[in-house]
């Protein structure tokens, strides 16, 4: 067993995990952080997407123990003060989600692609989330989403230049 | 326009973004696997790496010795209460179907079956153990090729079956009366007319929905609790009552968040029945929750057909009769509908057309492969394939325009309602204006002039243009007709609306939504039909002891089933409701008019709110002698007709003649639904059922080696296609609605999925069938495409007519248009005789207290 101390959305807690224990499954059954959630053993869903110290990762990829002095935000940890954040707000007002499965991870790696390109192409979004699958929307509505959260959270922020944060747009 | 559409503020139309979102955005999710129960335990499944064996031994004991482990249990352990999985779908009197035990006994006929359950503490130790379970197996030959699996002598999947036929289902129009001889019509265009003869393959899919199943089943009350991640608990209720003799009223079963399903989730599962017979063994709460790996080698895979067309027509285009001969692959076993997803398709070969003689076979084979069922369609893209293709080439031997040559066949919009040559009532349509506004969008002709260019200077990339028109019989479905064709059940849908005391409303239906947007649906629904707002409306679901009654979500039927189960009910709240207000007001009922959610007493300002009525009801101080104190009404819908949505999809490829590249460069589709309750997520059902139906065109197979093993089981190597795979899509709609019903709603759920693929498809062939390609099968990888270029002619099957081992035999004749009594086919019967399997649960045998340990 290994001794970790993580913070995650805003919580630092201290464990003591099996070595080999997948940082989703960490956050999933020790934390009780279900809103993430595992698709596929291969890395190639996204479902489980979170940030690392502000970089979106596939918590099926990182082992607990390297999330070990280190910041993990989880989709529940994505909004606050009540308010949601841009991301989520646009997936909500154009359709970008059916069962929702895939919702958590998508939305994760959406904001994380803004952060390194803040006004995507079409094409962009695509590549940009190629990494997370999608069966039901056929993905339209979802880029469509990345790219209105882009322009408000642009719209947002260039008065008060303030950077990207939970909530802060609106 | 029906009189609801004009009124002012309606939700019926409205754009409303969904109320399920916020749970789903914000993780606030109930996800079957997020279940945590008070000493709840873990089960994982050993399962067989061959597709064909037999087991000759297990040794458990490493495992049961292994950290955590609680039992291991073998199917022996459990055969004298596990009984067989149901098939519910009997298509004819002697079909075969092997006995399906949930957990293999002595031999296993698909890489995947369960021969032994550990349950342990956690979900790691219970997987740590299952590598520990030592089985020795004896293999027997695979069946794998449905064609060499109906030849004399053929190795056998079953080898009890004494064959790989399971039935033969046969329709011809001139035997039903609904049309002419289909072999006249073709000696007849032999002579003086145009014959076209293809073969085409409908490779194997899996439904890969992003949630993978998961079953939690809790034994701790007097009633067993089973949540999973199923898109039918109401039938999966019944099947475990059937299936264990437990009674039904002490089985509750709920479908949490269920994280898409596309008929993937439409099953009565090994692992649902095994969890359940285990925890009531055990006496306490466990999980199971499958791999990714497991999701696709055991869930029930899609498609999987080999099509004969014969296509008869005269020289100038007229289709006078098709002929269809089909190959299905059952797989290793029958699932809850498995015969039937090819007969689904039967009655749509003939599409939008006016043919006058039609004949369609099928023969369902058995193979060493994952059982089949319904995926997304079931059946009906099947038959808008192979007929979509068949118009296609004959477009290509006459020389004619694809579209021209369409719409010299099909039903004029003045000519509805139409009665098909497979006896089925089209009761609305308007191809002509749905293909009008897709050519419109599309720009069809300046599309042909570049295509035109670019075959002129031999462009490496060579452009395609590819038409798909379709129909498809969905809202399943009218219980007769459904008696008919012998499956066990009906098709009606039921729901309840409670009128609260404090003004709200709850809104109970039997649909099982996951991920299709009821709760934001059917809110508009009753808002619009009681004139209350939205936002009081609260819609309850998935839950057998909250919603009793219910068939269920698949074959696009919520809507126009479902949905319409809650506007009768709704109806029923008025009046009931007229009743209560005309006491009060002091009126004749008659004189009182319904709007906006008030009874007033015509000519007067005298009014009373439908909350005001529902808390007199509650109060009930002050009612109607013989008046019950209850608002609350109850509906089942049972529906006359099947819904026939229609469109018109057109996809343009740039194919790189180079690298067989295909590009997918404009995609429009028109289709018409009728009228809509909420046209975003109309919109987003027919982008999701475009994806799927072009992915099946470009990128899936299920690939199974020579030895059976599902080469395909991880999705690194079945490519579920990502947002860069999928092209921006073009969608409009036309609005002829739907006239048996009260809203003028068809389905949509699977719209997309059928018309996608052929127009994908016929868009490749058209970009390179002048360099002498006549036909590429699917998935159409750029190694197919590039493989067909170089051999200038078909790649594996197509284009030939191979003499494919036809449907024949004694098969009976389905008379459509003679429905049996429903009666004959109920839960009870086994229509399948002697064979092994249950029809429908076999015999329940002994009691619920009998079956305890």
């Amino acid at each position: 067993m290994a001794r970790i101390t993580v913070n995650v959305d805003g919580v630092s807690y201290s464990d003591e995990v099996e070595p080999r224990t997948l940082l989703v499954h960490y956050l999933r059954e020790t934390l009780g952080k279900v809103g993430t959630v595992v698709g596929c053993d291969t890395s190639n869903c996204g479902a489980c997407t979170v940030h690392l110290d502000g970089e979106s990762v596939k918590s099926c990829t990182v082992l607990a123990v390297q999330a070990d002095g280190h910041e993990v935000t989880t989709i529940e940890g994505l909004s606050s003060g009540g308010e949601l954040h841009p991301m989520q707000r646009a997936f909500h007002e154009h359709h970008a989600l059916q069962c929702g499965y895939c919702t958590p991870g998508m939305i994760m790696a959406a904001c994380s692609l803004l952060k390194d390109n803040p006004d995507p192409s079409e094409q962009e979004v695509r590549e940009g989330l190629e990494g997370n699958l999608c069966r039901c929307t056929g993905y339209q509505n979802i880029v469509k989403a990345v790219r209105a959260a882009a322009q408000e959270t642009a719209a947002s922020a260039a008065p008060a230049s303030e950077p990207v944060t939970a909530g802060g747009a609106r | 326009m029906t009189a609801v559409d004009e009124r002012p503020g309606r939700e019926l139309g409205n754009p409303r973004p969904r109320k399920e979102d916020e749970r789903l955005i914000t993780g606030r999710t109930r996800w079957t696997d997020n279940i945590v129960l008070p000493g709840m335990l873990h089960v994982a499944f050993a399962r067989s790496p061959f597709a064909h064996a037999r087991i000759t031994s297990i040794d458990t004991a490493a495992a049961a010795a292994s950290s955590g482990v609680v039992t291991v249990l073998t199917g022996a352990d459990l055969d004298a209460e596990q009984g067989s999985l149901p098939t519910a779908w009997p298509i004819t009197p002697d079909m075969k179907a092997p006995r399906h035990p949930a957990v293999a006994v002595d031999h296993v006929a698909f890489a995947g079956e369960i021969v032994a359950v550990v349950v342990a503490r956690s979900a790691r130790e219970a997987r740590d153990a299952v590598e520990l379970v030592d089985v020795e197996y004896d293999e027997l030959p695979v069946v794998l090729d449905m064609e060499a699996a109906l030849a004399d002598g053929a190795d056998l999947a079953h080898p009890d079956l004494g064959t790989n036929a399971s039935a033969t289902w046969v329709f011809d129009s001139a035997q039903a009366g609904t049309g002419a001889d289909v072999e006249e019509a073709i000696a007849t265009a032999r002579e003086s007319g145009v014959v076209i003869e293809r073969r085409f393959r409908q490779q194997r899919l899996v439904p890969a929905f992003m949630e993978p199943r998961s079953v939690v089943v809790d034994p701790t009350g007097d009633q067993t609790t089973l949540y999973s991640a199923t898109q039918v608990p109401h039938i999966v209720r019944v099947m475990m009552a059937l299936v264990t003799g437990v009674p039904e009223s002490k089985i509750r079963v709920v479908a949490p968040d269920v994280g898409g399903g596309f008929g993937g989730k439409l099953q009565f599962t090994p692992e649902e029945l095994v969890t359940f017979l285990v925890a009531r063994r055990l006496g306490k709460p466990l999980k199971a929750t499958e791999t990714r790996t497991e999701s696709i080698m055991t869930g029930h895979h899609g498609r999987d057909q080999i099509q004969k067309l014969t296509l008869a027509a005269t020289k100038d285009g007229t289709v006078t009769g098709l002929k269809v001969e089909l190959l299905a692959d059952m797989g290793a076993y029958l699932g809850l509908v498995t015969p039937g997803v090819p007969i689904l398709g039967a009655f749509m070969f003939n599409a939008i057309y006016k043919f006058p003689a039609y004949h369609f076979s099928c023969t369902n084979v058995f193979t060493n492969k994952t059982w089949t069922d319904a995926y997304r369609g079931a059946g009906r893209p099947e038959a808008t394939f192979g007929i979509e293709r068949m118009m296609d080439e004959l477009a290509v031997e006459l020389g004619r325009d694809p579209i021209e040559v369409r719409e010299q066949n099909w039903i004029k919009h003045e000519e509805f309602p139409f009665t098909t040559v497979c006896g089925l009532q089209y009761d609305s349509g308007n191809y002509e204006a749905a293909t009008a506004r897709a050519k419109e969008l599309f720009d069809y002709d300046a599309l042909r002039r570049e295509q035109a260019e670019r075959r002129q200077r031999n462009d490496p990339v060579q452009l395609g243009i590819g038409v798909s028109t379709f129909t498809e019989m969905c809202g399943l479905a009218p219980s007769r007709v459904l008696g008919s064709l012998s499956y066990a059940a009906g098709g009606w849908e039921s729901a309840s609306i409670r009128m609260l005391p404090t003004g709200k409303v709850e809104v109970v239906t039997g649909t099982s939504p996951h991920g299709q947007g009821h709760e934001t649906s059917w809110g508009q629904i009753v808002a619009d039909r009681l004139g209350v707002p939205f936002e009081d409306v609260e819609v309850l679901h998935g839950d057998t002891a909250v919603s009793p009654k219910g068939l269920d979500t698949y074959g696009s039927r919520s809507l126009v089933v479902g949905g319409i189960a809650v506007v009768k009910a709704a109806d029923k709240v008025i009046e009931k409701a007229r009743v209560v207000a005309a006491h009060l007001l002091e009126a004749n009922p008659d004189d009182l008019e319904f709007a906006n959610g008030s009874f007033t007493v015509r000519g007067t300002d005298q009014s009373k709110s439908i909350s005001e009525l529902a808390f007199a009801a509650f109060a009930a101080h002050n009612l109607p002698d013989g008046v019950e104190p209850s608002l609350d009404s109850e509906a089942t819908f049972d529906p006359e007709n099947f819904s026939f949505p229609h469109g018109t999809h057109l996809c343009a490829t740039e194919v790189d003649t180079e690298t067989g590249q295909v590009r997918i460069r404009t995609y429009v589709c028109v289709d018409d639904v009728g009228d809509v309750v909420n046209p975003l997520i109309v919109e987003g059902q027919v982008h999701g059922g475009l994806a799927q139906g072009i992915s099946q065109a470009l990128y899936e197979e299920a690939v199974h080696d020579e030895q059976g093993t599902l080469t395909t089981a991880t999705f690194v190597d079945y490519l579920v296609p990502s947002a860069v795979d999928l092209p921006h899509y073009t969608t409009d709609r036309t609005v002829t609605p739907s006239t048996t019903n009260p809203l003028g709603v068809k389905g949509v759920g699977e719209a997309g999925t059928i018309a996608s693929t052929p127009a994908v498809v016929n868009s490749v062939l058209d970009a390179v069938r002048h360099l002498g390609v006549r036909d590429i099968d699917m998935p159409m990888s750029p190694q197919r495409v590039w493989k067909a270029l170089q051999h200038g002619a078909s790649s594996t099957s197509g284009g030939e007519l191979p003499d494919a081992a036809s449907a024949g035999g004694d098969a009976p004749v389905v008379d459509m248009t003679a429905p049996t009594d429903p009666g004959e086919a109920g839960p009870s019967v086994d229509v399948a005789g002697a064979q092994d399997q249950p029809i429908i649960g076999g015999q329940p045998g002994d009691d619920a207290e009998g079956r305890r340990p």
